[in-house]
């Protein structure tokens, strides 16, 4: 069997979601055996348009970036979003709660028309996703077992269920009686609730599961004294672009 | 058309973020010599107003994914100076150990995966991985317990989550401190090993030098990284909260990013930029290996920041482990942070892998920000790179155009620049 080419892109980024593949470290030693890297500008200056998978990190973020992204997408068989601001739009969706006017101004004063930009959105506001890789920044163990998968010619699976699950599984002490309010009841979990483990709380930087809870969510800020006002300063820091979609 | 040389390289590979090179030679003239920045701009400066104090440098870690915990800690200088927060010495000491941690796992990514490349002929380290099997595995080795260092100590290798404006969320046992003391004293070997290779193919590295001014942190007692003053090798200090008297940021057309400099027409930060100022307090092994390259302070020739890198190497393994006996003796207490949350407005620095950086806030008396500024490395180097562009490419003009721009990249590659951290930088 011929080895899969594979690209890896980026847009607007902080391209952590590529160094945690680099960070596979030994590992990544065997995905570069067992695939073909055909282009990955942060890591060889080699570069081909021939490939079967494209795995995009990064939100789209001026008309510019489209050209690009539907180039890829023509080109790839399977494109696999790469990280919150590509399945998300992520952090990067925080502008759009202000007037564009305001931001570019705000950074960039009376040159700011010189500089493109426009409401940031994930990659499918654009072309087709096949696959998608949720985190800030990614677990590069799903990463791996995404990639087994598609070797395999089988569907990867990244779970449906809140990180509340993987929370009550890691024993730890639920946040919200820390005091902390927390994104877990209503987030993709995969990520073995790490930021409740390492003493925060759920940022939410998965993304919302498919049909969250949303119920038993108020039911829980209620039971702690807290109305969905006090955390939609939460939803709005990685889901702010499907808010904005409703 | 005789004798017309252009080069184009539209995104240099082996950075982390979008920059080309722009050259043209005519007649041996040269025409146009342009670094541009074009990487998508991301206004972080915009997205931090109304947040919460708390949320600011975990929002701001994502200005970078490869130096997170240099922003992260920076971000938290920055709250912990407008709100008054007081740290314990045990928490100086832990962000110490992780200043260490992301230099020593940015720079031999850097020298290990994106230079070396260049020196042994090779488009990317795969070819080496066959090559070089031995060094390749001890790269990977160094690299991945540096990030075993960021797990232990930040919580994670990339967005740490366990530094918080006050301290820490978690500390580290005695028992996995001691561990992480061993692996890094088994390591050295590791590191020695990597420095002779790049010695013996150190001959590559261009001879070029353009006299410029070089900006870092300066701290009495430590080579600085984690705290001090800024420095210029053109003399004199400036207290950190007067860094806009430094960076003088402006705009180019050419970029996205702003450009940045203080007395000349640019300045460099970064690994050289702290050895030139501060190489007498490096420790001795990193001394040694700053002599058997002949880099001494002060150097000129910016292909020079990657052997400064690999001096830093040296320097943040024996301080690392000097750094963990003094918090070993000392012993680990359970500190939880305290804040009281203020109105006011404060800035910090660090130096980052890629050299220093500002982070400056204004809070509101609820904590929620008003108003931020980020000056980032890259920025302060863009001007730099240009000059350097500007007076490299006539002393290599009659060569053949792959040389040329393969020695453009390797210049551009030799600031490590971190592209997408520098485009959304800067109040006006």
């Amino acid at each position: 069997m011929e080895k899969p080419r594979v690209a890896f892109f980026d847009f607007a980024s902080c391209e952590g979601c590529q160094l945690q593949i680099i960070n596979l470290e030994e590992d990544l030693l065997k995905v570069v055996a067992a695939v073909d890297v055909v282009s990955f500008r942060e890591a060889t200056k080699e570069h081909s348009d021939d490939y079967d998978i494209a795995f995009v990190e990064g939100s789209i973020t001026r008309s510019s970036d489209e050209d690009r992204l539907n180039q890829i997408r023509g080109n790839a068989k399977v494109l696999v979003a790469l990280g919150s601001c590509a399945v998300l739009g992520g952090i990067n969706c925080i502008k759009n709660f202000h007037a564009p006017e305001y931001y570019r101004k705000f950074v960039y004063g009376e040159k700011a028309m010189l500089y493109e930009t426009y409401p940031a959105r994930p990659l499918k506001a654009v072309v087709p996703v096949d696959f998608e890789i949720p985190g800030c920044p990614i677990n590069r163990k799903e990463f791996a077992t995404v990639v087994k998968a598609l070797l395999l010619g089988k569907r990867p699976e990244i779970p449906n269920y809140p990180v509340c699950v993987e929370c009550k599984m890691a024993e730890n002490l639920c946040v919200f009686e820390k005091g902390m309010t927390c994104m877990g009841p209503v987030t993709r979990a995969g990520c073995g609730s790490c930021c409740v483990i390492e003493g925060s709380f759920c940022w939410g930087c998965r993304g919302l599961v498919d049909n969250p809870n949303v119920d038993s969510q108020r039911e829980i800020l209620a039971k702690y004294g807290l109305s969905v006002q006090d955390v939609l300063g939460n939803f709005r820091l990685y889901t702010g672009f499907s808010e904005v979609a409703k | 058309m005789n004798g017309e040389k252009v080069i184009k390289v539209s995104h240099v590979t082996r950075v982390e973020g979008h920059g080309n090179i722009l050259i043209k030679i005519k007649d041996g003239k040269v025409e146009e010599c342009q670094w541009q920045v074009v990487e998508a701009p991301r206004f972080f400066e915009a997205m931090l107003r109304g947040r919460k104090w708390y949320e600011v440098a975990h929002i701001t870690s994502r200005i970078c994914g490869i130096c997170s915990i240099g922003h992260t800690l920076t971000s938290l200088k920055a709250t912990e100076a407008a709100m008054g927060v007081t740290l314990s010495e045990q928490t100086k000491k832990f962000r110490r150990l992780l200043m260490h941690a992301e230099n020593l796992q940015s720079h031999i990514l850097h020298l290990g995966y994106l230079v070396l490349p260049d020196l042994a002929g090779v488009p990317s380290v795969v070819p080496l991985a066959s090559s070089h099997t031995e060094h390749v595995l001890r790269v990977i080795r160094i690299h991945r317990l540096a990030n075993e260092m960021s797990d232990l100590l930040g919580g994670r290798t990339t967005h740490p989550q366990r530094p918080v404006v006050g301290g820490f969320t978690k500390w580290p046992t005695v028992e996995e401190m001691e561990t992480l003391r061993q692996k890094l004293a088994d390591c050295l070997p590791d590191v020695e090993a990597v420095a002779s290779l790049i010695k013996d193919l150190a001959g590559k590295l261009p001879q070029f030098t353009r006299e410029t001014e070089y900006i870092a942190l300066k701290h009495p007692d430590e080579y600085a990284l984690y705290d001090g003053d800024i420095a210029s090798t053109d003399g004199g200090t400036w207290p950190v909260d007067q860094y806009k008297e430094v960076t003088n940021e402006y705009l180019v057309p050419q970029s996205t990013a702003k450009f940045t400099k203080n007395r000349r027409d640019s300045y460099m930060v970064g690994a050289l930029a702290r050895l030139n100022l501060n190489y007498d307090q490096l420790t001795s092994k990193a001394k040694e290996v700053s002599e058997a390259f002949g880099l001494k302070p002060t150097s000129h020739n910016p292909f020079m920041n990657n052997v400064a890198q690999l001096v830093e190497v040296v320097h943040s393994m024996e301080e690392s482990i000097r750094l963990i006996d003094d918090l070993l003796n000392n012993g680990i207490k359970d500190e939880k942070p305290s804040v009281s949350v203020r109105a006011g407005r404060g800035s910090g620095s660090t130096e980052v892998p890629r050299g220093i950086l500002f982070h400056e806030y204004e809070y509101n008396k609820d904590g929620e920000c008003v108003w931020a500024n980020c000056i980032i490395p890259t920025n302060q180097n863009h001007a730099n790179i240009q000059k350097d562009l500007e007076a490299l490419v006539p002393e290599i003009k009659d060569r053949p155009q792959e040389q040329i721009e393969l020695t453009a990249e390797m210049l551009v590659r030799a600031y490590d620049p971190c592209i997408s951290c520098s485009t959304h930088c800067i109040f006006l």
